[in-house]
């Protein structure tokens, strides 16, 4: 269980105008700016729970990260891990954490991925039978048979990323901070190891938080998201209230043939093009593509709908829902974040 | 202990994936080395004696700092190129490992190719030894092994405090090459040819010549006191104030993350 309260952290970072003169300046007096990363964090997350901390850039999710895996100390506020509090019981607590950094290896770049399993075996303490028994589950889960002799440097992203996941888990942990897993990988790397996540919360109940710009990650492996922005929670729910929030628009994609069109209260143009010379029939207009927006508090799709065919002719029709990714940034700018 | 062994299996592992690049740079260390000794020979060549101190014997304590500085340089490489080590966010990954972060610093780099300039400061002192007129005896080996030990933790000391320096900044940290590179450049010639005011910074400060100077000496019996030969011991005790200064700069990581 991790519990989180009233967490604060501020940075000082220094300023300077750009020029070398501003930077001579520096070398005198510098000058610092203090930045509030984390403003008055407050959650908690059970065990066996899949959380997805979803933020834009700079916004405090690693801060946040570091904290909880005792990198950092917070100015104040208080976090209990598993009855612990990291930063000052950082061995006890780093036991318990599996982290993995998807920018960053933790295999040892020219020796064969098999070795550096165990030194990690070596430096987690880890019993022999235990580690046997976890490295085979491994192995065959996230299908490492042929490339766990390999050395690291010649495995490919997707080889390496599912050995880095390994890797993290050798130990048991309880608790899984994976930040942007499948950040540069192929569609069918990202789908094994969303599945291998899925896969090992359910066995094992492992907590697993998530941090991510891949939008189709947390669809796929969380129910629940905290949005981060400047510092502060802005949203902690289930994705699904997240998605309803938004879920009263739906898109239409039509190519259609005629006039301009007149749209009626509730539908609203996103995008028009086609507007080109090819394509011209008889009656003189042009074929043409457009996006529009349909509000379904105001106005029923197939209304909508009928109230366009009845304008032109339509030669194709699709209708959409919002992606996650438009929810989330119709919610960065609803926050202004 | 055992994890550092594994540490250290593991950096053999890596060196032998690449054996002709290993042995180009062993050799590269070695001729660097080599090329100081000529200088060190020319010099002595043309004048014979520096401040009584003949060819043979400035070898000799050369030689022996060389080997201290040598060891340090290959086990403590970890703190030398430190700054690396945070600028890309490896520290954090050390971090989150429930183990002691200096053993982690330690194993995380050691420099097998420093085997080279070894061999060259071996030879230097055999060739030192053979030379000079030193009545060998037991306490004089302890000498030598004392100045060693001591020269190496010295030196390692001085790469933890450039290393806690990271902590604080990542740039401009070139000055302090005047004490590692400086002091190896130094250590060529017995401290005292520079000077009272070098030989004070030297004993008081950073005790170089607790490792050097004095115990040298001892070794070649010029008006030497016989608790010379245990100075090099005291000059260990310099880790101390480099391990306290590491532990603030550890708290201060912690606090900015930087």
């Amino acid at each position: 269980m991790i519990q989180v309260e009233h967490i604060n952290k501020t940075f000082q970072v220094a300023r300077r105008n750009a020029g070398f003169m501003e930077a001579f300046k520096t070398l005198f007096n510098k000058q610092y700016e203090y930045i509030k990363a984390l403003d008055d964090l407050s959650f908690v997350i059970n065990d066996g729970e899949m959380v997805g901390y979803i933020g834009p850039n700079g916004a405090g999710k690693s801060s946040t990260i570091k904290i909880l895996s005792g990198i950092l100390t917070p100015d104040s506020g208080t976090c209990l891990i598993n009855g612990r509090t990291p930063w000052k019981n950082r061995v006890a607590h780093v036991q318990d954490i599996g982290v993995v950094f998807g920018q960053r290896t933790q295999l040892w770049w020219d020796v064969p991925v098999i070795d550096s399993f165990e030194l990690l075996r070596d430096i987690y303490k880890i019993p022999p039978q235990g580690y046997k028994d976890k490295l085979e589950e491994l192995i065959t889960l996230l299908n490492l048979e042929k490339i766990i002799k390999t050395p690291t440097r010649q495995l490919s992203l997707g080889q390496r990323m599912r050995c880095e996941i390994a890797a993290s888990l050798l130990h048991d942990p309880k608790i899984l901070f994976l930040d942007e897993p499948t950040i540069g990988l192929d569609a069918v790397s990202k789908i094994a190891v969303r599945n291998f996540i899925l896969d090992m919360n359910n066995r094992h109940k492992t907590t697993v938080i998530l941090t991510t710009h891949d939008m189709q990650d947390i669809e796929a492996l969380t129910k629940r998201i905290i949005l981060i922005g400047k510092g502060k929670i802005l949203l902690d729910g289930s994705l699904q209230d997240m998605k309803k929030r938004f879920a009263g628009h739906k898109r239409l994609l039509l190519d259609y043939d005629g006039r301009d069109l007149e749209l009626s209260n509730g539908m609203v143009l996103a995008a028009n093009e086609g507007h080109s010379d090819y394509g011209k029939d008889t009656s003189g207009f042009g074929l043409k593509h457009s996006i529009i927006d349909i509000d379904t508090d105001k106005i029923q799709i197939s209304e909508a709908i009928g109230k366009l065919s009845a304008q032109v002719d339509i030669k194709d029709i699709s209708i959409t829902e919002a992606s996650i990714d438009e929810v989330v940034v119709k919610l960065y700018k609803e926050y202004e974040i | 202990m055992k994890l550092y062994l594994r540490y250290f299996i593991i950096h053999l592992k890596s060196i032998m994936q690449y054996k002709t690049s290993f042995l180009l740079t062993a050799l590269g260390q070695f001729l660097v080395s080599f090329n100081v000794f000529l200088g060190v020979y020319f010099m002595l060549h043309r004048f014979y004696r520096i401040k009584g101190f003949t060819f043979s014997e400035v070898l000799l304590c050369f030689s022996i700092l060389l080997m201290g500085y040598t060891l340090a340089e290959c086990f403590a490489r970890g703190f030398d190129t430190f700054s690396s080590t945070i600028s890309n966010g490896d520290f954090d990954r050390i971090m989150v490992r429930p183990r002691n972060v200096m053993l982690q610093v330690l194993g995380s780099k050691i420099e097998f190719t420093r085997v080279g300039r070894m061999l060259q400061a071996i030879v230097m002192f055999i060739y030192g030894i053979y030379k000079s007129q030193v009545d060998w005896n037991f306490n004089k080996i302890i000498t030598v092994i004392f100045m060693i030990i001591g020269g190496a933790v010295l030196f390692t000391g001085i790469f933890i405090i450039y290393a806690a320096f990271c902590f604080f900044t990542i740039e401009g940290l070139e000055f302090m090459n005047i004490f590692i590179d400086g002091a190896r450049e130094f250590g060529k010639y017995p401290v005292n040819i520079y000077g009272k005011r070098v030989l004070q910074i030297a004993t008081f400060i950073v005790p170089y010549t607790l490792v050097q100077y004095y115990p040298l000496l001892y070794l070649l019996e010029k008006d030497a006191k016989d608790w010379y030969m245990f100075l090099p011991l005291l000059a260990v005790l310099f880790i101390i104030p480099c391990y306290l200064f590491w532990k603030v700069g550890i708290k201060h990581y912690k606090s900015t993350g930087s």
